[in-house]
């Protein structure tokens, strides 16, 4: 048996939970607070108080501290950029798409540099080794602490930025230093974006760790700690595979005060959008679920006479403008309280509306619900839906195409449990020439899975959960380009 | 010659336009927008140039970059390889140029004379010779009507330049040009044969460019107001929605360099139920609905997201995607017979008799 802490930092609340494997044994919700610590240590102490015991597995806490940090243009260092490419691409330098007030805050030295490679693995020009040694150089003397290095091609072939980096070793020992080809992806822009964001991150990075390090002795609890930057509904998504370990294909309906979001669990992992996502402003290629919102919440506005429902909504003032709450706004809450959905507030204050206008409400909203499931769903054959979320009651237990309604219990913890049970991943995103499909997938394979093994998972556990193979426009030798990700546990 | 400033925000609206009239293909236009911005914000201005308003001697350079998208996405478009390839081209002509225009105005190859223009302060010409994307050369205007088809000069990044003197044909001059961008790593900016201004009020797709930038801000326009964008489009440009639904499946194998493919639909909406094939060569090619031909190249096939109204590529395609199939009308000169035999459906492999959703 695994006995795991997982603890979620989140703006409002930090939660904590112990599991057993993936059976959640105590969960506690407390304040957070503003040196973090002391809001950890408080949920660690009341998860003690509450019988779990001192000694487990590991300690995994998951935050949206890194998120906020970009969002919020916070607590960020400054970065150097080292670009490896020239001649190619000297008109789009680095940190070029960025928000100029980001970009002010993190742009720190900016060098571009000769070399990379092309797409079949030969130099693009010869590495310019000593402008790298003259760039670190300069980067130590103006007092840099974190160097992010992209160069051309190098999910394909990582040498060029192999050896950038070790010369800034030898120039610059101090400094940390990211390199793209470890973020994976093709995309040279994207993936220095995601590099130098990495890097914008360090010095947070350390003061955090340093914070969640201190607040594990003062609880007595005994573990490594492990930490994972989370990301809403990606951890929610894979809290609720986990609670289907058997079912891997479902979809996933999150209901909250304002918007419903719907996304779709394949092999169970989310299945990603195709948009580029933006963090704070920057596209990156980090990876996101491909979510459905609908306006459709707890608190969505329900009018009288044309009976729709939302988009407009209370939002979280629903706890004092809720007709059930004492408030005068007719919600969806309301609606279900009359409906005898759930119980919530008090049920006289919605006794004497209409009949008509309760069931014709709930009929709208029970349509919602299906429409957005119906436009998630991939696959013709019925699947199960995993309902979570505060207004989780206005979900029908019957949908059309849907094989059953499964509500998750802690569902108000389910964050800190995604943190519990978070996974590493490796991924392999390259060009292969003249291997046949199956071979190239199965090298691509064994490359992603010595990544997630390098990067702490645990060989025994890894799992491949997405395969993509695109063949090539206007290239010679039958190319073809692969996309493999696996995950593991943290060994 | 009447020239017309192009704003920062027509720019803009060009890409978003571009990128739907590239019909799944010709690239993202992202990083050549990403240029133009910077180079506006220094100040630069790009000018338009009504194509009657050419003198019939007047000489203009067709430009287009060349290569495998993928590769554009590490080796970044630059505007210096573009004007590069422009300058070989007077310099082996041994005359200077008045005027760029686009080869292809679908897609990414739609701002390349935008960026040669801006580092040779020409105007660009608002016409182009496809009216949308294609995936090979002998699929323009000007090789409908029996233009020359060469020289035509390619710039590397590094210090290799290529001229292609002369081809015995377009289908060689393909092969030719081609083989040289693979050898530069796929990806080079070219400067086609030179055409006379009145090669181009003649043969030319007039008006395209312009048409572009109006594209886009129908988008963008629905978008502010919270209209459907796709919807918008059909009505701004007298389009048809074919279909509506999510992607099911999508298949693709590459032959002679060419992305092809198929994707499958299932019905959301007025379509539930039905079921709708997609078949591309880079481009979208043929559309079938319930297994009949409901549309076909050269009408224009542009895959939408249902919600944004952005343009989908037949690279980006995936299973999920909630998407608007619709059609625009392709410009007259392609539904011609002879316009038909370059690049009408048997063009592409599909023996289907020719018939526009429009006619």
């Amino acid at each position: 048996m695994k006995r795991r802490i997982g603890i979620d930092v989140g703006g409002t609340n930090t939660d904590a939970v112990y599991l057993e494997d993936t059976r959640v044994v105590h969960a506690v919700k407390t304040p957070t607070t503003s040196d973090v610590t002391s809001g950890v240590t408080e949920a660690l102490r009341r998860l003690l108080l509450a019988g779990t015991p001192v000694a487990v597995d590991a300690v995994m806490i998951g935050t949206t501290h890194f998120t906020n940090a970009v969002v919020q243009r916070r607590d960020l260092t400054r970065v150097a950029a080292i670009r490896i490419g020239l001649p190619s691409g000297a008109s789009l330098e680095p940190f070029i798409d960025w928000p100029e007030d980001l970009a002010a805050l993190v742009r720190g030295e900016v060098f571009m540099l000769e070399g990379g490679h092309e797409f079949d693995g030969r130099p693009i020009v010869p590495l310019d080794t000593a402008g790298v040694r003259a760039a670190a150089r300069r980067i130590r003397d103006a007092g840099l602490t974190a160097v992010g290095v992209a160069s051309v091609f190098s999910p394909l072939n990582a040498a060029c930025e192999l050896e950038a980096a070790s010369i800034l070793r030898e120039e610059c020992p101090d400094a940390a230093v990211t390199t793209s080809h470890q973020l994976g992806r093709i995309g040279l822009l994207e993936r220095e974006n995601a590099t130098l964001l990495n890097d914008a991150l360090v010095g947070l990075a350390r003061t955090t760790t340093r914070a969640f390090t201190q607040a594990l002795p003062a609880s007595r609890v005994d573990a490594p700690l492990n930490l994972t930057p989370s990301h809403g509904l990606v951890m929610l998504l894979s809290v609720a595979a986990a609670f289907l370990s058997k079912l891997t294909d479902a979809l996933v309906i999150d209901v909250g005060g304002t918007t419903t979001d719907i996304g779709s669990l394949r092999h169970g992992f989310p299945r990603e959008a195709n948009n580029v996502v933006e963090i704070g402003g920057v596209r990156t290629l980090f990876r996101m679920p491909d979510l459905l919102s609908i306006g459709l919440g707890g608190g969505s506005l329900v009018a009288r006479s044309a009976l729709s429902v939302g988009p407009r909504s209370v939002g979280y003032r629903l706890v004092e403008e809720g007709l059930v709450f004492g408030g005068s706004e007719l919600t969806a809450t309301d609606i279900a309280v009359a409906a005898g959905l759930v119980d919530l507030g008090d049920q006289r204050r919605v006794a004497s509306l209409p009949a008509e206008l309760v069931t014709g409400a709930i009929t709208r909203i029970h349509a919602m619900v299906a429409e957005g499931v119906d436009r998630m769903k991939t696959d013709a054959g019925d699947e199960p839906l995993i309902a979570v979320g505060g207004g989780c009651f206005l979900v029908p237990d019957r949908i059309n195409g849907i094989s059953e309604v499964i509500h998750v219990e802690h569902q108000a913890v389910a964050n800190a449990v995604g943190a519990a049970i978070a996974q590493v991943s490796g991924e392999i995103d390259r060009i292969f020439q003249d291997l046949s499909r199956d071979e190239a997938i199965a090298r691509a394979r064994q490359l992603a899975e010595a990544q997630a093994a390098s990067a702490g998972a645990d060989p025994r556990t890894l799992t491949t959960v997405e395969v993509e193979d695109l063949p090539l426009a206007y290239l010679p030798g039958n190319s073809l380009r692969v996309r493999v990700r696996v995950v593991g546990e943290i060994a | 010659m009447a020239l017309r400033p192009v704003s920062a925000a027509e720019i803009e609206s060009l890409a978003i336009g571009a990128w739907i009239l590239g019909t799944g293909g010709g690239g993202s236009p992202y990083l050549a927008l990403l240029n133009m911005r910077k180079l506006y914000r220094e100040g630069v201005s790009v000018s338009l140039l009504d194509p009657m308003d050419l003198p019939d001697d007047a000489r203009v350079a067709v430009v287009s970059n060349m290569g495998a998208p993928l590769v554009g996405q590490e080796r970044l478009t630059d505007p210096r390889t573009i004007a590069l390839a422009v300058q070989m081209m007077e310099e082996y002509r041994g005359c200077r140029f008045d005027a760029v225009m686009s080869l292809e105005i679908g897609g990414g190859n739609s701002l390349q004379p935008f960026m040669a223009a801006a580092v040779l302060g020409l105007p660009v010409v608002d016409a182009d010779c496809m009216g949308r994307a294609f995936p090979e050369a002998q699929m323009t205007s000007f090789a409908i009507h029996d233009l020359t088809m060469y020289p035509l000069t390619l710039a590397d990044v590094r210090d290799n330049a290529v001229v292609v003197a002369r081809a015995a044909s377009w289908k060689w001059m393909e092969r030719l040009s081609r083989k040289a961008c693979v050898e530069v790593g796929s990806i080079a900016s070219t400067c086609k044969a030179p055409r006379t201004g009145k090669e181009v009020k003649e043969c030319g797709i007039l008006y395209s460019t312009s048409k572009a930038i109006r594209l886009g801000q129908t988008v963008q326009s629905a978008r502010r107001l919270h209209r459907d964008a796709v919807q918008a489009v059909i009505e701004a440009e007298g389009g048809q929605l074919m279909f509506r639904g999510k992607i099911r499946d999508v298949a693709r194998r590459t032959t002679e360099g060419f992305l092809r493919g198929t994707a499958k639909l299932d019905g959301l909406d007025d379509f539930r139920g039905a079921a709708f094939e997609l078949a591309f060569q880079n481009e979208f090619a043929v559309g079938w609905l319930d297994g009949q031909p409901r549309v076909m190249t050269p009408d224009l096939i542009c895959v939408l997201d249902s919600v944004s109204g952005d343009a989908i590529g037949t690279e980006t395609l995936r299973y999920g995607q909630r998407v608007s199939v619709i059609a625009l009308p392709a410009p007259p000169i392609l539904l011609t017979p002879k316009g038909l035999e370059h690049v009408g459906p048997r063009a592409f492999g599909y023996d289907l008799e020719f018939r526009s959703v429009f006619s």
